[in-house]
């Protein structure tokens, strides 16, 4: 039977069409369309093909924020899994105390993130900032609006901070949902801790780090507003990341179409890496080496 | 190997118990023997889990001591138990190969790796898994995992017991009567104390040489499986073990004649002494049915007859009291004029759910004996 005979069934799907066009196609094709032409008003245009995509792919300022960008996610996955796994290790399983310690883990995610920014510019200030002042009266010297190394720390102590959390509760999540036997069966086989967390709890948890994963990724990769309110970008570019210079390009300097561009590649490099590591992560430990 | 003492052991999962209640696993003794298989049974929550939970030190209890081969053991954690078990959903490492899983316990005691093989090798050769070896454990079936967790359990030659929970639950129904055969044949060989926690009765009976018959957290009695279908020492017992289960009647004693109503019907020798309230217990399969009436028999209606295949089981009324009869398959039950006949010796009386031993059962036993 030919399957496109049943022509019913296209009216079915025929909503999802529209709204996934309305909501994504389209506004993804307006991108696309500023990214060909050099868009002077309604009337004026003119379509120059692949230059924009020249010119960004050979801009150094670009290749440089793109870099800082991949070593600043790189890092916070780095610090944030390992961490968010031994926080939900240390949680209490049940009681009171489990709930309490949930709360306050959850915490910063409810804080608005220009808020977040604000707090840990107060908070790192080397004058009246609680952190900034500690280190700064310990004898180093600590100013996030002078020095490139001490704005990286704070942003990524600030990303830590605010992230981390995430990776907790989904490691938490995963840690609850195995089941009370294996650890009984991991006492009775003698299993040290050790043991018990690399054959029972990591392989376990590995759809919920899966997610934890791609999400940290992702968010981490498209960071903008924190280190925005913190530093802007500063000082000079040392924090600089892409999507602050997205923004630079598309709104302080009104570049459109190098903007356009620019976004697209962003778009397919932040789907080729999420790509990546779904891959990866699905194969890890099955011992599936196809 | 190893002999198993419980000393007056209870447990209560509240902080402070106080009342009975309080108890899932209500005060016990028991000595349960080096190289048998016993079968803990029993509905759920009657702390069957509770106790084999004990027993592999997985839960300590909250008074009283477990002994293996006399030491006291009840302080040690599982693992220096050397106690395996099994349980209810196959337990196995997901990442490792079958051969891994066999290996983990030994890798864990530091064991030599050529040591550690000669043991896999023999383990998995007799749980017929040698084709498996080298794959990985995630991808097998459930009875397949479920011997894996078995053989974590048997390539420890120091293993005192092996204790199981409810282990064929998730298998299928034509897999659980292999596996049960392989169990059989492991206690077999290898002479192992094993515990075998169920709520299944065939299970129970087709395991196990000693049955352990649990309900509300305590012992109700410890017998072979003839033991528990010919004399229950317990109402629950008759009830729960067969099927159907004893019928249980409320009965005025007298002079050696339980009364039903008006209906008098004679127990036998050494119950002379009893008179009062008891209740009386008769497994359906010693209930008759006749076309006439004979000696000692009374009239009762049929409320149903159901056809269980292999016999029938026949719902009659006497004097209000329901009652279950077992009949061969060929027999034809006519409708009207039934007579019921108790045999005698196989009249169980109770007290308070208690048996009250009467002369009857040594008569039933010695007559079975001839």
């Amino acid at each position: 039977m030919n399957k496109w005979e049943n022509n019913k069934a296209w009216f079915m799907v025929i909503p999802v069409f529209l709204v996934v066009a309305v909501s994504a196609i389209l506004p993804l094709m307006t991108v696309v369309n500023y990214s060909v032409q050099d868009i002077f008003g309604p009337e004026n245009r003119i379509f120059v093909a692949t230059e924009w995509y020249k010119e960004v792919l050979t801009d150094q300022r670009l290749h440089d924020a793109l870099s800082r960008q991949l070593l600043f996610s790189a890092l916070v996955l780095l610090i944030e899994i390992p961490l968010g796994i031994i926080i939900a290790l240390m949680m209490p399983k049940k009681g009171w105390g489990a709930s309490l310690s949930l709360v306050l883990v959850a915490l910063p995610l409810l804080i608005p993130w220009n808020v977040i920014g604000t707090i840990w510019i107060i908070f790192t200030r080397p004058d009246i900032g609680l952190f900034g002042a500690a280190i700064n009266s310990m004898g180093i010297p600590f100013d996030h609006t002078a020095a490139p190394l001490d704005a990286w720390i704070t942003v990524l102590l600030m990303e830590v901070w605010h992230w981390t959390p995430l990776v907790v509760l989904l490691a938490y999540a995963g840690l609850q949902a195995i089941p009370e036997a294996y650890f009984q069966a991991a006492r009775i086989d003698g299993a040290s801790t050790w043991a018990t967390f690399r054959y029972i709890q990591l392989p376990k948890m590995r759809g919920v780090l899966t997610i934890a994963v791609l999400l940290r990724f992702m968010d981490s990769f498209l960071i903008y507003a924190e280190p925005f309110v913190l530093t802007g970008g500063g000082p000079g570019n040392s924090t600089t990341f892409l999507s602050i210079y997205l923004v630079k390009l598309a709104v302080g300097q009104f570049d459109l179409g190098p903007a356009a561009a620019f976004s697209i590649i962003y778009f397919l490099i932040v789907l080729l890496f999420c790509w990546l590591f779904y891959q990866a992560l699905l194969k890890v430990g099955t011992g599936d080496k196809s | 190997m190893a002999r198993i003492d419980l000393k007056s052991l209870a447990h209560s999962y509240l902080s402070n118990p106080d009342a009975e209640d309080d108890y899932a696993l209500r005060k016990m003794d028991h000595v349960w023997e080096d190289g048998s298989a016993y079968a803990l049974l029993g509905p759920s929550g009657c702390g069957k889990t509770t106790l084999l939970n004990i027993i592999s030190g997985l839960v300590q209890p909250t008074d009283g001591q477990v002994l293996f081969d006399g030491k006291d053991v009840t302080a040690l954690p599982p693992q220096e138990r050397n106690i395996a078990q099994v349980f209810q959903f196959p337990v196995i490492y997901d990442t490792m190969s079958v051969y891994d899983n066999l290996a983990f316990p030994l890798r864990n005691r530091k064991l030599s790796e050529s040591e550690i093989r000669e043991r896999v090798n023999e383990v998995s050769e007799m749980l017929e898994l040698s084709d498996v070896l080298h794959k990985r454990a995630a991808n097998l079936s459930a009875d397949a995992k479920q011997k894996i967790s078995l053989g974590r359990g048997l390539v420890r030659s120091d293993v005192a017991a092996i204790l199981f929970d409810e282990p064929l639950t998730v298998i299928d129904p034509h897999l659980k009567l292999l596996l049960r055969r392989k169990l059989k044949q492991i206690h077999a060989r290898f002479n192992l104390t094993m515990v075998y926690v169920t709520h299944d009765q065939l299970e129970a009976l087709t395991f196990a040489d000693k049955v352990v018959v649990m309900n509300e957290g305590q012992v109700l009695q410890i017998g072979t499986p003839q033991d528990l279908f010919e004399n229950p020492k317990h109402t629950f017992v008759g009830y729960f073990i067969g099927s159907p289960g004893m019928n249980i009647v409320p009965c005025q004693m007298q002079e050696g004649v339980a009364s039903i109503g008006d209906l008098k019907i004679p127990v036998g020798k050494g119950s002379e002494a009893l008179s009062g309230q008891f209740e009386l217990g008769i497994r359906p399969e010693f209930l008759k049915l006749h076309a006439q009436e004979v000696d000692g028999s009374h009239l009762v209606t049929i409320k149903e007859v159901e056809d269980l295949g292999t016999c029938k089981v026949a719902t009659v009324l006497l004097d209000g009291q329901i009652l279950k009869v077992k009949l061969p398959e060929f027999l034809d039950v006519p409708v009207e004029n039934i007579y019921l006949e108790f045999l005698p010796q196989w009249i169980r009386i109770y007290a308070d759910g208690k048996l009250v031993e009467t002369a009857p059962q040594a008569q039933a036993r010695t007559e079975d004996a001839k």
